[in-house]
Protein backbone atom coordinates (compact mmCIF):
# COMPACT_ATOMS: atom_id res chain seq x y z
CA UNK A 1 0.00 0.00 0.00
CA UNK A 2 1.41 3.23 -0.58
CA UNK A 3 1.02 5.70 2.06
CA UNK A 4 1.43 8.65 -0.26
CA UNK A 5 2.57 9.69 -3.53
CA UNK A 6 6.08 9.43 -4.17
CA UNK A 7 6.83 7.22 -0.48
CA UNK A 8 9.17 4.45 -0.62
CA UNK A 9 10.76 1.74 2.25
CA UNK A 10 13.14 3.22 4.00
CA UNK A 11 15.82 0.90 3.90
CA UNK A 12 18.53 -0.07 6.93
CA UNK A 13 16.53 0.68 9.51
CA UNK A 14 15.58 -2.52 12.26
CA UNK A 15 11.79 -0.74 12.14
CA UNK A 16 9.11 -1.02 9.23
CA UNK A 17 9.97 2.22 7.49
CA UNK A 18 8.65 4.63 4.97
CA UNK A 19 10.35 7.45 3.45
CA UNK A 20 8.17 10.29 2.35
CA UNK A 21 8.57 13.23 -0.12
CA UNK A 22 8.27 16.95 2.72
CA UNK A 23 5.52 17.63 0.41
CA UNK A 24 3.02 14.87 1.54
CA UNK A 25 3.39 15.03 5.45
CA UNK A 26 1.28 17.21 6.33
CA UNK A 27 -1.35 15.34 4.37
CA UNK A 28 -0.66 11.99 5.44
CA UNK A 29 -0.08 12.93 9.07
CA UNK A 30 -3.87 12.58 10.30
CA UNK A 31 -4.27 9.95 7.55
CA UNK A 32 -1.72 8.14 10.14
CA UNK A 33 -3.37 8.77 13.09
CA UNK A 34 -6.84 8.61 11.79
CA UNK A 35 -7.12 5.80 9.19
CA UNK A 36 -8.82 2.70 11.69
CA UNK A 37 -6.24 0.33 9.88
CA UNK A 38 -2.93 2.41 11.01
CA UNK A 39 -4.10 4.72 14.62
CA UNK A 40 -1.04 5.69 14.58
CA UNK A 41 -1.65 7.64 18.10
CA UNK A 42 1.22 8.00 19.86
CA UNK A 43 4.82 10.03 18.60
CA UNK A 44 7.32 8.44 20.35
CA UNK A 45 9.91 10.04 19.03
CA UNK A 46 11.27 13.04 16.21
CA UNK A 47 14.51 13.68 15.71
CA UNK A 48 16.69 14.85 12.84
CA UNK A 49 19.71 13.53 10.99
CA UNK A 50 22.44 15.82 9.30
CA UNK A 51 23.55 14.16 6.27
CA UNK A 52 26.08 17.07 5.34
CA UNK A 53 27.58 15.00 2.47
CA UNK A 54 24.34 14.51 0.32
CA UNK A 55 23.65 18.33 1.71
CA UNK A 56 20.29 17.33 3.60
CA UNK A 57 18.59 16.34 6.51
CA UNK A 58 16.51 13.54 7.54
CA UNK A 59 13.62 13.91 10.06
CA UNK A 60 12.84 10.55 11.59
CA UNK A 61 9.03 9.85 13.38
CA UNK A 62 8.91 6.84 15.28
CA UNK A 63 5.04 5.85 15.76
CA UNK A 64 3.57 3.65 17.79
CA UNK A 65 -0.39 2.49 17.73
CA UNK A 66 -1.95 1.75 21.30
CA UNK A 67 -4.49 0.48 19.89
CA UNK A 68 -3.05 -2.25 17.44
CA UNK A 69 0.24 -2.66 19.03
CA UNK A 70 1.90 -1.81 15.63
CA UNK A 71 5.02 0.52 15.01
CA UNK A 72 6.37 2.61 12.11
CA UNK A 73 9.19 4.71 11.11
CA UNK A 74 8.41 7.51 9.14
CA UNK A 75 11.58 9.28 7.94
CA UNK A 76 11.55 12.34 5.25
CA UNK A 77 14.25 14.76 3.76
CA UNK A 78 14.44 18.24 3.56
CA UNK A 79 17.57 20.51 1.88
CA UNK A 80 20.06 22.05 4.42
CA UNK A 81 19.70 25.37 2.84
CA UNK A 82 15.87 25.50 3.27
CA UNK A 83 14.79 23.07 5.69
CA UNK A 84 11.68 24.02 6.25
CA UNK A 85 9.12 21.13 7.50
CA UNK A 86 5.57 21.39 8.06
CA UNK A 87 4.37 21.00 12.05
CA UNK A 88 2.67 17.89 12.68
CA UNK A 89 1.71 19.54 16.53
CA UNK A 90 -1.56 19.44 15.36
CA UNK A 91 -2.04 15.72 14.58
CA UNK A 92 0.16 14.92 17.79
CA UNK A 93 0.71 17.34 20.15
CA UNK A 94 3.93 16.26 21.55
CA UNK A 95 5.33 17.01 18.49
CA UNK A 96 5.72 20.54 19.50
CA UNK A 97 7.59 19.81 22.09
CA UNK A 98 9.76 17.43 20.01
CA UNK A 99 10.11 19.93 16.97
CA UNK A 100 11.95 22.42 19.41
CA UNK A 101 14.61 20.11 19.96
CA UNK A 102 14.93 19.28 16.89
CA UNK A 103 15.01 23.17 15.44
CA UNK A 104 17.36 24.04 18.74
CA UNK A 105 20.08 21.26 18.10
CA UNK A 106 19.86 20.81 14.73
CA UNK A 107 18.04 23.97 13.06
CA UNK A 108 15.17 22.97 11.43
CA UNK A 109 12.69 24.98 10.53
CA UNK A 110 9.23 23.90 11.42
CA UNK A 111 6.42 25.79 9.39
CA UNK A 112 3.00 26.43 11.27
CA UNK A 113 5.00 25.94 14.63
CA UNK A 114 3.08 28.41 17.13
CA UNK A 115 5.86 28.37 19.59
CA UNK A 116 9.23 27.94 18.19
CA UNK A 117 11.62 28.81 20.72
CA UNK A 118 15.30 27.28 21.54
CA UNK A 119 14.63 24.59 23.87
CA UNK A 120 18.00 23.91 26.14
CA UNK A 121 20.33 26.22 24.63
CA UNK A 122 19.85 30.23 25.49
CA UNK A 123 17.41 32.22 23.12
CA UNK A 124 21.26 34.17 21.81
CA UNK A 125 23.15 31.19 21.05
CA UNK A 126 24.77 31.04 17.68
CA UNK A 127 24.52 28.22 15.64
CA UNK A 128 22.84 24.67 16.07
CA UNK A 129 25.42 22.07 17.90
CA UNK A 130 24.11 19.06 16.57
CA UNK A 131 24.95 19.95 12.66
CA UNK A 132 28.16 18.71 11.49
CA UNK A 133 29.85 21.38 10.48
CA UNK A 134 28.84 23.39 13.97
CA UNK A 135 32.18 25.01 15.57
CA UNK A 136 32.56 26.89 18.31
CA UNK A 137 35.42 28.26 20.54
CA UNK A 138 34.87 25.69 23.58
CA UNK A 139 34.52 22.63 21.61
CA UNK A 140 37.52 20.50 22.22
CA UNK A 141 39.52 19.28 18.83
CA UNK A 142 39.74 15.31 18.66
CA UNK A 143 42.67 13.54 19.84
CA UNK A 144 44.87 13.00 16.97
CA UNK B 1 6.16 30.29 4.54
CA UNK B 2 5.16 31.48 7.98
CA UNK B 3 8.23 29.86 10.29
CA UNK B 4 8.46 32.88 12.81
CA UNK B 5 11.11 32.07 15.83
CA UNK B 6 10.35 33.43 18.98
CA UNK B 7 11.83 34.27 22.40
CA UNK B 8 11.16 33.68 25.84
CA UNK B 9 10.96 37.45 26.01
CA UNK B 10 8.19 36.96 23.43
CA UNK B 11 6.14 34.69 25.95
CA UNK B 12 6.80 36.10 29.44
CA UNK B 13 5.19 39.82 29.23
CA UNK B 14 5.18 41.99 32.05
CA UNK B 15 2.44 42.37 33.69
CA UNK B 16 -0.31 44.81 32.77
CA UNK B 17 -1.22 47.38 35.03
CA UNK B 18 -4.74 46.86 36.76
CA UNK B 19 -7.94 48.92 35.49
CA UNK B 20 -8.80 49.52 39.27
CA UNK B 21 -7.91 49.08 42.62
CA UNK B 22 -10.15 46.04 42.57
CA UNK B 23 -9.24 44.09 39.47
CA UNK B 24 -7.04 41.41 39.30
CA UNK B 25 -3.97 41.05 37.09
CA UNK B 26 -2.25 38.63 35.47
CA UNK B 27 1.50 37.99 36.48
CA UNK B 28 4.62 36.12 35.58
CA UNK B 29 6.64 33.94 38.49
CA UNK B 30 9.27 31.64 37.99
CA UNK B 31 9.35 28.47 40.10
CA UNK B 32 13.38 27.22 39.82
CA UNK B 33 15.98 26.87 38.09
CA UNK B 34 16.61 26.43 42.46
CA UNK B 35 13.20 24.83 43.88
CA UNK B 36 13.06 21.86 46.00
CA UNK B 37 10.03 20.45 43.46
CA UNK B 38 12.39 19.75 40.87
CA UNK B 39 14.68 18.02 42.15
CA UNK B 40 17.27 19.23 40.05
CA UNK B 41 17.61 22.23 37.99
CA UNK B 42 14.16 23.23 36.29
CA UNK B 43 13.05 26.30 36.15
CA UNK B 44 9.20 26.56 35.55
CA UNK B 45 7.58 30.04 34.23
CA UNK B 46 4.35 30.39 35.95
CA UNK B 47 1.29 32.74 34.80
CA UNK B 48 -0.81 33.24 37.60
CA UNK B 49 -3.80 34.78 38.49
CA UNK B 50 -3.28 35.20 42.36
CA UNK B 51 -2.72 31.26 43.32
CA UNK B 52 -4.31 29.79 39.92
CA UNK B 53 -1.84 28.94 37.26
CA UNK B 54 -3.03 30.07 33.96
CA UNK B 55 0.18 28.74 32.07
CA UNK B 56 3.48 26.80 32.35
CA UNK B 57 5.90 27.70 30.27
CA UNK B 58 8.67 25.15 31.40
CA UNK B 59 12.53 25.99 30.61
CA UNK B 60 14.84 23.04 30.90
CA UNK B 61 18.68 22.93 29.51
CA UNK B 62 20.21 24.08 32.87
CA UNK B 63 21.68 20.40 32.74
CA UNK B 64 22.30 19.75 29.26
CA UNK B 65 25.45 18.18 28.55
CA UNK B 66 25.33 17.99 24.55
CA UNK B 67 25.66 13.54 25.50
CA UNK B 68 24.00 13.23 21.71
CA UNK B 69 26.95 15.02 20.15
CA UNK B 70 29.53 13.52 22.67
CA UNK B 71 28.20 9.99 21.45
CA UNK B 72 29.54 11.00 17.92
CA UNK B 73 32.72 10.78 19.01
CA UNK B 74 32.83 7.71 21.86
CA UNK B 75 32.32 3.72 20.87
CA UNK B 76 29.28 1.64 22.16
CA UNK B 77 31.08 0.70 25.50
CA UNK B 78 32.14 4.25 26.25
CA UNK B 79 28.36 5.30 25.31
CA UNK B 80 27.74 3.12 28.08
CA UNK B 81 28.37 5.31 30.42
CA UNK B 82 26.67 8.42 29.41
CA UNK B 83 23.37 6.43 29.68
CA UNK B 84 23.89 6.27 33.35
CA UNK B 85 23.82 10.08 33.75
CA UNK B 86 20.57 10.71 32.12
CA UNK B 87 17.95 9.21 34.48
CA UNK B 88 20.34 8.05 37.39
CA UNK B 89 17.50 6.31 39.02
CA UNK B 90 17.05 4.14 35.85
CA UNK B 91 20.76 3.81 35.28
CA UNK B 92 20.63 0.24 34.52
CA UNK B 93 17.67 0.20 32.45
CA UNK B 94 19.43 2.81 30.12
CA UNK B 95 22.61 0.95 30.15
CA UNK B 96 20.34 -2.29 28.76
CA UNK B 97 18.81 0.12 26.08
CA UNK B 98 21.77 1.00 24.73
CA UNK B 99 23.33 -2.43 25.34
CA UNK B 100 20.26 -4.20 23.17
CA UNK B 101 20.44 -1.86 20.49
CA UNK B 102 24.34 -2.64 19.76
CA UNK B 103 23.73 -6.12 20.09
CA UNK B 104 20.57 -6.55 17.81
CA UNK B 105 22.26 -3.93 15.30
CA UNK B 106 25.66 -5.93 15.32
CA UNK B 107 23.97 -9.67 15.89
CA UNK B 108 25.99 -10.61 18.99
CA UNK B 109 23.83 -13.61 20.95
CA UNK B 110 23.50 -13.06 24.66
CA UNK B 111 22.53 -16.12 26.80
CA UNK B 112 20.21 -16.75 29.17
CA UNK B 113 22.41 -15.84 32.29
CA UNK B 114 22.94 -12.80 31.09
CA UNK B 115 19.34 -11.62 30.28
CA UNK B 116 18.32 -12.89 33.51
CA UNK B 117 20.74 -10.81 35.78
CA UNK B 118 19.68 -7.52 33.36
CA UNK B 119 16.01 -8.51 34.25
CA UNK B 120 16.78 -9.12 38.11
CA UNK B 121 18.85 -5.59 37.93
CA UNK B 122 16.09 -3.63 36.26
CA UNK B 123 13.48 -4.68 38.43
CA UNK B 124 15.40 -4.03 41.71
CA UNK B 125 16.27 -0.52 40.20
CA UNK B 126 12.19 -0.03 39.60
CA UNK B 127 11.66 -0.61 42.85
CA UNK B 128 14.54 1.16 44.20
CA UNK B 129 13.06 4.24 42.04
CA UNK B 130 9.54 3.78 43.12
CA UNK B 131 10.31 3.29 46.43
CA UNK B 132 12.51 6.85 46.41
CA UNK B 133 9.63 8.09 44.65
CA UNK B 134 7.06 7.63 47.24
CA UNK B 135 9.78 9.26 49.60
CA UNK B 136 10.11 12.62 47.88
CA UNK B 137 6.06 12.83 47.14
CA UNK B 138 5.62 12.89 50.68
CA UNK B 139 8.49 15.16 51.24
CA UNK B 140 7.00 17.72 47.81
CA UNK B 141 3.81 17.49 50.11
CA UNK B 142 4.93 18.26 53.20
CA UNK B 143 5.47 15.26 55.17
CA UNK B 144 8.70 14.83 55.99
CA UNK B 145 8.98 11.24 57.09
CA UNK B 146 8.75 9.07 54.01
CA UNK B 147 12.15 10.68 52.43
CA UNK B 148 13.68 9.12 55.62
CA UNK B 149 11.52 5.69 55.39
CA UNK B 150 12.19 6.31 51.37
CA UNK B 151 15.97 6.20 51.96
CA UNK B 152 15.69 3.51 54.34
CA UNK B 153 14.51 1.61 51.55
CA UNK B 154 16.77 2.95 48.86
CA UNK B 155 19.62 2.06 51.00
CA UNK B 156 18.89 -1.75 51.05
CA UNK B 157 18.57 -2.10 47.45
CA UNK B 158 21.86 0.28 46.85
CA UNK B 159 24.17 -2.02 48.91
CA UNK B 160 22.94 -5.43 46.37
CA UNK B 161 24.08 -3.07 43.61
CA UNK B 162 27.41 -2.27 45.18
CA UNK B 163 28.10 -5.52 46.36
CA UNK B 164 28.28 -6.64 42.85
CA UNK B 165 28.75 -3.75 41.07
CA UNK B 166 31.04 -1.55 42.90
CA UNK B 167 29.32 1.68 42.34
CA UNK B 168 25.35 3.06 43.66
CA UNK B 169 24.59 5.67 40.93
CA UNK B 170 25.94 5.21 37.64
CA UNK B 171 26.68 1.94 37.43
CA UNK B 172 27.35 1.48 34.07
CA UNK B 173 26.93 -2.36 34.63
CA UNK B 174 24.43 -3.57 31.48
CA UNK B 175 27.56 -3.21 28.69
CA UNK B 176 26.87 -4.36 25.19
CA UNK B 177 27.36 -8.17 24.59
CA UNK B 178 27.07 -9.08 28.50
CA UNK B 179 27.54 -7.41 31.66
CA UNK B 180 30.42 -5.81 33.57
CA UNK B 181 31.28 -8.60 36.20
CA UNK B 182 29.73 -11.47 36.87
CA UNK B 183 27.13 -11.09 40.23
CA UNK B 184 28.28 -11.49 43.84
CA UNK B 185 28.31 -15.17 44.94
CA UNK B 186 25.56 -13.70 48.07
CA UNK B 187 23.59 -12.12 45.09
CA UNK B 188 21.12 -14.72 45.31
CA UNK B 189 20.47 -14.90 48.96
CA UNK B 190 20.70 -11.10 49.64
CA UNK B 191 18.03 -10.36 46.94
CA UNK B 192 15.82 -13.00 48.56
CA UNK B 193 16.36 -11.43 51.91
CA UNK B 194 15.75 -8.01 50.73
CA UNK B 195 12.58 -9.29 48.83
CA UNK B 196 11.26 -10.55 51.95
CA UNK B 197 12.17 -7.42 53.96
CA UNK B 198 10.81 -4.55 51.47
CA UNK B 199 7.04 -6.39 50.83
CA UNK B 200 5.49 -5.67 54.30
CA UNK B 201 7.58 -2.76 53.61
CA UNK B 202 5.22 -1.41 50.98
CA UNK B 203 2.12 -2.53 53.12
CA UNK B 204 3.89 0.08 55.99
CA UNK B 205 4.23 2.63 53.50
CA UNK B 206 0.42 2.01 52.56
CA UNK B 207 -0.40 2.52 56.58
CA UNK B 208 1.77 5.61 56.79
CA UNK B 209 1.03 7.77 53.77
CA UNK B 210 -1.77 6.14 51.27
CA UNK B 211 -4.61 6.35 53.70
CA UNK B 212 -3.91 9.87 55.08
CA UNK B 213 -6.83 11.76 54.27
CA UNK B 214 -5.04 15.20 53.70
CA UNK B 215 -2.31 13.29 51.14
CA UNK B 216 -5.71 11.80 49.18
CA UNK B 217 -7.09 15.53 49.33
CA UNK B 218 -4.63 16.84 47.55
CA UNK B 219 -4.16 13.93 44.89
CA UNK B 220 -7.68 12.54 44.46
CA UNK B 221 -9.01 14.57 41.10
CA UNK B 222 -6.15 16.28 40.98
CA UNK B 223 -4.70 16.80 37.05
CA UNK B 224 -7.14 14.67 35.49
CA UNK B 225 -5.61 12.95 32.21
CA UNK B 226 -7.64 11.39 29.37
CA UNK B 227 -6.29 8.67 27.92
CA UNK B 228 -6.63 10.25 24.78
CA UNK B 229 -4.77 13.51 26.10
CA UNK B 230 -1.92 11.03 27.57
CA UNK B 231 -1.42 9.49 24.54
CA UNK B 232 -1.22 12.32 22.19
CA UNK B 233 1.12 14.23 24.85
CA UNK B 234 3.86 11.38 24.36
CA UNK B 235 3.33 10.40 27.93
CA UNK B 236 4.59 6.98 28.86
CA UNK B 237 5.20 4.74 31.82
CA UNK B 238 3.19 4.60 35.08
CA UNK B 239 1.99 8.30 33.38
CA UNK B 240 0.13 7.08 30.21
CA UNK B 241 -0.85 3.34 32.42
CA UNK B 242 -2.36 5.63 35.32
CA UNK B 243 -4.74 7.10 32.99
CA UNK B 244 -5.73 3.47 31.83
CA UNK B 245 -3.58 2.81 28.68
CA UNK B 246 -1.85 -0.64 29.17
CA UNK B 247 1.40 0.37 27.30
CA UNK B 248 3.77 -1.40 28.84
CA UNK B 249 6.80 -2.59 27.01
CA UNK B 250 7.79 -5.24 29.17
CA UNK B 251 4.14 -6.97 27.97
CA UNK B 252 3.67 -5.24 24.31
CA UNK B 253 7.48 -6.57 23.21
CA UNK B 254 9.15 -8.58 26.05
CA UNK B 255 12.46 -8.02 25.89
CA UNK B 256 15.13 -9.98 28.63
CA UNK B 257 13.45 -12.46 30.28
CA UNK B 258 9.85 -10.89 31.32
CA UNK B 259 8.26 -12.87 28.68
CA UNK B 260 8.94 -15.73 31.13
CA UNK B 261 8.05 -13.75 34.55
CA UNK B 262 4.18 -13.83 35.33
CA UNK B 263 3.27 -10.15 36.51
CA UNK B 264 0.28 -7.61 35.59
CA UNK B 265 -0.01 -4.46 34.17
CA UNK B 266 -0.87 -1.75 36.46
CA UNK B 267 -3.14 0.57 35.08
CA UNK B 268 -5.41 3.44 36.53
CA UNK B 269 -9.13 4.44 35.90
CA UNK B 270 -9.17 7.94 36.21
CA UNK B 271 -5.81 9.48 35.33
CA UNK B 272 -5.56 11.64 38.42
CA UNK B 273 -2.72 12.14 40.62
CA UNK B 274 -4.08 9.48 42.86
CA UNK B 275 -3.96 6.91 39.84
CA UNK B 276 -0.75 7.39 39.16
CA UNK B 277 0.12 7.22 42.57
CA UNK B 278 -1.29 3.59 43.21
CA UNK B 279 -0.03 2.47 40.09
CA UNK B 280 3.56 2.70 41.05
CA UNK B 281 2.64 1.76 44.42
CA UNK B 282 1.03 -1.37 43.10
CA UNK B 283 3.99 -1.65 40.26
CA UNK B 284 6.93 -1.95 43.45
CA UNK B 285 4.60 -5.44 44.37
CA UNK B 286 4.63 -6.48 40.75
CA UNK B 287 8.81 -5.62 40.41
CA UNK B 288 9.03 -7.92 44.00
CA UNK B 289 6.85 -10.62 41.69
CA UNK B 290 9.01 -10.87 38.81
CA UNK B 291 12.28 -10.86 40.94
CA UNK B 292 10.83 -13.68 43.21
CA UNK B 293 10.21 -15.54 40.62
CA UNK B 294 13.49 -15.17 38.54
CA UNK B 295 15.27 -15.14 41.30
CA UNK B 296 16.38 -19.01 42.25
CA UNK B 297 16.46 -19.92 38.53
CA UNK B 298 19.45 -18.13 37.13
CA UNK B 299 20.92 -20.42 34.47
CA UNK B 300 24.96 -20.95 34.37
CA UNK B 301 27.19 -19.04 31.69
CA UNK B 302 29.55 -16.61 31.10
CA UNK B 303 28.47 -13.28 31.66
CA UNK B 304 30.12 -11.52 29.08
CA UNK B 305 29.78 -13.21 25.38
CA UNK B 306 32.17 -10.27 23.60
CA UNK B 307 35.56 -10.26 24.06
CA UNK B 308 36.79 -6.81 26.57
CA UNK B 309 38.25 -4.60 24.02
CA UNK B 310 36.99 -6.19 20.84
CA UNK B 311 35.38 -3.32 18.34
CA UNK B 312 31.72 -3.37 17.85
CA UNK B 313 31.03 -2.67 14.13
CA UNK B 314 27.41 -1.25 14.14
CA UNK B 315 26.15 -2.06 10.33
CA UNK B 316 25.28 1.10 8.30
CA UNK B 317 21.33 2.05 9.08
CA UNK B 318 19.27 3.40 11.89
CA UNK B 319 18.77 0.87 14.61
CA UNK B 320 16.22 1.95 17.81
CA UNK B 321 15.40 0.16 20.50
CA UNK B 322 13.62 1.12 23.54
CA UNK B 323 12.94 -0.67 26.91
CA UNK B 324 10.62 0.17 29.54
CA UNK B 325 12.43 2.21 32.72
CA UNK B 326 10.83 3.27 35.95
CA UNK B 327 9.49 6.38 34.21
CA UNK B 328 8.54 5.27 30.82
CA UNK B 329 9.95 4.44 27.17
CA UNK B 330 13.66 5.23 27.04
CA UNK B 331 14.43 4.76 23.48
CA UNK B 332 17.73 4.73 21.86
CA UNK B 333 18.20 5.81 18.09
CA UNK B 334 21.64 5.34 16.18
CA UNK B 335 22.55 6.35 13.23
CA UNK B 336 25.95 4.41 11.83
CA UNK B 337 27.10 5.16 8.28
CA UNK B 338 28.74 1.65 8.93
CA UNK B 339 32.56 3.54 9.31
CA UNK B 340 34.59 2.74 12.87
CA UNK B 341 32.92 2.49 15.74
CA UNK B 342 31.10 5.57 16.99
CA UNK B 343 27.83 6.31 15.70
CA UNK B 344 27.24 8.79 12.52
CA UNK B 345 24.21 10.49 15.13
CA UNK B 346 22.94 9.27 18.38
CA UNK B 347 19.67 9.96 19.66
CA UNK B 348 17.82 9.22 23.31
CA UNK B 349 13.98 9.40 23.35
CA UNK B 350 13.66 9.90 27.41
CA UNK B 351 10.79 9.44 29.03
CA UNK B 352 10.94 12.03 31.06
CA UNK B 353 11.47 14.72 28.59
CA UNK B 354 8.51 13.76 27.00
CA UNK B 355 6.74 13.67 30.29
CA UNK B 356 7.26 17.14 31.30
CA UNK B 357 5.15 18.50 28.37
CA UNK B 358 2.40 16.92 30.22
CA UNK B 359 2.49 19.10 33.02
CA UNK B 360 1.74 21.86 30.43
CA UNK B 361 -1.62 20.54 29.99
CA UNK B 362 -2.12 19.64 33.52
CA UNK B 363 -1.57 22.45 35.81
CA UNK B 364 -3.35 25.25 33.80
CA UNK B 365 -6.88 26.18 36.64
CA UNK B 366 -4.98 24.51 39.89
CA UNK B 367 -3.11 26.15 42.33
CA UNK B 368 0.31 26.39 42.93
CA UNK B 369 -0.01 23.77 45.64
CA UNK B 370 -1.61 20.89 43.19
CA UNK B 371 0.89 22.03 40.31
CA UNK B 372 3.24 20.52 43.52
CA UNK B 373 1.42 17.56 43.26
CA UNK B 374 0.45 17.11 39.74
CA UNK B 375 4.37 17.53 39.06
CA UNK B 376 5.96 14.91 42.03
CA UNK B 377 3.08 12.31 40.03
CA UNK B 378 4.98 12.68 36.85
CA UNK B 379 8.14 11.60 38.88
CA UNK B 380 10.54 13.79 36.27
CA UNK B 381 14.58 13.26 36.29
CA UNK B 382 16.16 16.82 35.14
CA UNK B 383 19.67 15.10 33.84
CA UNK B 384 16.92 12.95 32.11
CA UNK B 385 14.96 16.07 30.40
CA UNK B 386 18.09 18.15 29.15
CA UNK B 387 20.37 15.02 27.97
Amino acid sequence: MALAPGSSKRDKVNRPAVSVPVEALAALAPKLRDDPALRFDLLLDHTAIDWIADGRFELIYHLYSTVHGHHLTLTTSVSRENPVVPTVGAVWPIAHWQEREAFDLMGVLYDGHADLRRLFLEDDWEGHPLRKDYKDDSMLGLPK
Amino acid sequence: MSVSLRTLNDVVRPPTTAASALATQEYFVNMGPQHPIAHGSLRLVLRLDGETVKEVIPVPGFVHRGIEKMCEHLGPRQIVHLTDRMDYLSALMNNWALAMTVERAAGIAVNERIETIRTLMAELQRLQSHVLWWGVLGMDLGAFTPFLYGFREREVIGEIFEETIGARLTMNYIQPGGLMYDIHPGFARKVKDVARYIRPIIDEYDTLLSGNVILQERLRNIGILSPEKAVALGCTGPVVRASGVPYDLRKVEPYGVYGKAEFDVVVGTVGDCWDRYCVRMEEMRQSLRIIEQLIDNIPEGPHMVVKYGARIRIPEGIHYGQVETARGVFGVTIVSDGKGEAPYRMHFRSPSFNNLWAVTALAPGWRIADLIAIQSSLDLVIPDIDR
